[in-house]
């Protein structure tokens, strides 16, 4: 700490300390700035969860019209039927809301993705934070940084344009597919992935890659037997965080995807998610009829299974706590 | 001649003769490990095997590093060459074509600006304000990991889930219709956990000895956040908002159902925030740059849609390479003039 402010130039340290050394008396006003600044900030923490609360609040209960109300649909068919016909009339069986294929069609898509990434991130990520640090730091994790700015719907493009025409050549098929939508989801999250795993090796104290070393141990039997084991907690969190966005990825994955409503039979099949299926009917239905309340079900259900993600980081970082604890 | 080959033929017969003792030592030392007691690290206890899976592995790091930098690079390099044609002067600022060739992007990039410039009003005095109240006052009880937790489960929120919020609040409760206020609020969610974290982390980032030395003067705790503190944690928090904002641009499904997909035609003359066609108007529904990307290909009312979308992709991706320089640039700049730790 002390190096630290030695490092400060005087000059700022006088000016930003001017304001009191250059008053002899307090004036009345600085008590009340004090609890106005107070008040502020508490109001802003405040606001937080206000919108929280707000926002699951809202979407909960307009989730849950679709379950209740004159035409109530029956969760478990929502959950468990693979039929979705929402415009069918009673005539032809009557409109049928089961979401199955969706929530199996974002789960598939979202684990596809992470399956492809996950490996290729946590070698990247070896890479910069053990074998070329120097690189590493100053060339690759810039590059990274870059590209987790990069929007989704350039992704999503990039896949229409290239990867949708590469897939239907080479493998036959339309092309929009269960393959096309994990590649894309896959090249989003990799930066994303690649960088929190980097952090968790890099957060690893030295004196383990020492004592490894010290006993002899060469540098990949380090880093599979010491460091991987140390650092599993943070890499899980990481590759949950990249599930995460990939699950809730929207538009990028309409446009790859193919949007037919089915249960995934192969790789080549066009599919359906969740969120392309928001995406494409929320702007047709009529707000109120139950074709509009499924979606917002399933707004309810994408915000329970992210919830469920946050769950798991929350479990996989007090792991992290503990195991050190006993540590020290 | 004779003489100067000699030396240089002894060298090399001395490197040689180095070179096989070396090798002598090498195996040596091998033969000797091989006898000692196994290794806890080489279950075979066959350190050549271990040798050579070590440099596998290596080789196997490297492979994969470079293989995803040239990925991304590939990818980057794609788009704006795909786009290229497209940079041009008249395709960024003139309006969009119906079941034409030759139009532009021009109130689409206004309205992205806009949208960002709103947003940020909005969502950094709170983001930093929050910022400061987890660095500075938080005591650690329940109101504190309510906070916290509100922030993970915001910051890990689908963006579609955000703008389906805004739909119902901002839309259908308010009755505020798609306009550019609404996409704003639909922003602000999806930025401000992002902002309250850079802040806090940046303030808490500053030295203990300068908070501690300026209450010792007898400055209130504000006037040590405001005067001290705030600044000495500009940088990071000035670079943090300005890559959130970057992200912001190109954010879409938040702003489907709050911005809407559509853009009036906009009078470019009018700067009367009050007048429907205004450029300035906050009640107005905004396509943005993402969106129009997203709905040029779903539609596909353009003859040249697919050039569109490569144009507006390009475009899309430099403004996110120019606001990543940006940051970084402010953030070395202010911290080269001392406003820094």
């Amino acid at each position: 700490m002390v190096s630290k402010t030695e490092n400060l130039p005087k000059t700022f340290c006088i000016k930003a300390c001017d304001h009191v050394i250059n008053r002899s008396s307090p004036k009345p006003g600085y008590f009340f700035r004090e609890t106005l600044g107070r008040y502020y900030t508490t109001l802003c923490g405040s606001v937080i969860i206000l919108l929280t609360v707000v926002m699951v609040a809202f979407v909960a209960i307009k989730g849950l019209t679709a379950f209740i109300g004159s035409h109530p649909i029956s969760p478990l068919q929502f959950l468990f039927s693979t039929h979705w016909q929402p415009d069918a009339s009673a005539s032809e069986g009557g409109p049928e809301f089961g979401a199955l294929a969706f929530i199996i069609g974002s789960l598939s898509v979202s684990g596809l993705a992470v399956l492809f990434s996950a490996p290729l991130a946590i070698a990247a990520a070896v890479l910069i934070a053990i074998i070329a640090p120097q690189s590493g730091e100053n060339f690759i994790r810039p590059v990274l940084e870059l590209f987790t700015g990069i929007p989704s719907v350039v992704y999503g493009w990039v896949g229409l344009s290239l990867l949708v025409p590469f897939i239907r050549n080479c493998f036959g098929g339309l092309g929009f597919s269960l393959l096309a939508g994990s590649l894309v989801l896959a090249l989003m999250i990799l930066p994303t992935i690649t960088t929190l795993a980097t952090d968790a090796l890099q957060a690893l104290p030295i004196s383990y890659t020492e004592g490894s070393y010290a006993l002899g141990a060469t540098r990949w039997q380090t880093i599979y037997r010491i460091l991987f084991p140390a650092a599993r907690s943070r890499i899980l969190i990481g590759i949950t965080l990249g599930i995460t966005r990939a699950f809730g990825e929207a538009l990028a994955v309409q446009m790859v995807i193919g949007n037919s409503v089915r249960i995934p039979g192969s790789f080549l099949s066009p599919i359906s998610t969740l969120t392309s299926i928001i995406t494409m009917d929320m702007g047709n239905t009529v707000t109120g009829s139950d074709w509009n309340n499924t979606m917002w079900s399933m707004a309810l259900l994408l915000l329970l299974i992210t919830f469920g993600f946050i769950v798991i980081i929350k479990i996989l970082g007090s792991q992290r706590t503990e195991k050190r604890g006993s540590n020290a | 001649m004779p003489e100067t080959s000699e030396p240089i033929e002894k060298q090399i017969k001395k490197q040689k003769g180095q070179g096989v003792q070396l090798q002598k030592n090498t195996t040596d030392s091998a033969s000797m490990t091989k006898d000692a007691a196994r290794c806890g690290f080489c279950k075979s206890g066959n350190h050549q095997a271990a040798f050579f899976t070590d440099r596998l592995a290596t080789f196997f790091f490297c492979s994969a590093g470079i293989f995803l930098v040239g990925l991304l690079f590939i990818f980057a390099g794609y788009i704006i060459y795909a786009g290229r044609d497209s940079l041009t002067f008249h395709f960024l600022t003139s309006p969009p074509r119906f079941m034409q060739k030759g139009g532009g992007i021009g109130p689409q990039l206004f309205n992205s600006i806009y949208l960002l410039i709103i947003s940020s009003a909005f969502s950094v005095p709170i983001g930093v304000g929050a910022g400061i109240y987890m660095a500075e006052y938080a005591r650690p009880n329940s109101v504190t990991r309510a906070i916290r937790l509100s922030l993970e489960t915001l910051s890990a929120l689908p963006s579609i889930v955000v703008g389906l919020f805004g739909l119902l609040i901002f839309i259908n409760v308010l009755g505020w219709g798609f306009s550019i206020m609404a996409g704003a609020m639909a922003l602000m969610i999806l930025n401000l956990p992002v902002i309250t974290r850079v802040a806090e982390e940046s303030i808490r980032n500053v030295p203990v000895s300068l908070k501690e030395g300026s209450l010792a003067l007898g400055a209130t705790h504000w006037q040590t956040i405001w005067k001290l503190i705030l600044p000495a944690a500009l940088p990071g928090i000035l670079s943090g908002v300005i890559l959130v904002t970057g992200r912001i641009f190109g954010e879409a499904a938040a702003l489907l159902f709050t911005a809407g997909m559509s853009s009036p035609h906009l009078n470019f003359g009018d700067w009367n925030p009050l007048h429907y066609a205004s450029p300035l108007n906050p009640f107005r529904p905004a396509e943005t740059l993402a969106v129009y990307t997203w709905k040029v290909n779903s539609e596909g009312l353009a003859p040249d849609a697919r050039q569109i979308a490569d144009g507006a992709a390009a475009v899309l991706i430099i403004t996110v390479f120019l606001f990543n320089i940006l940051a970084r640039y402010i953030g070395r700049t202010l911290q080269k003039r001392g406003y820094s730790h």
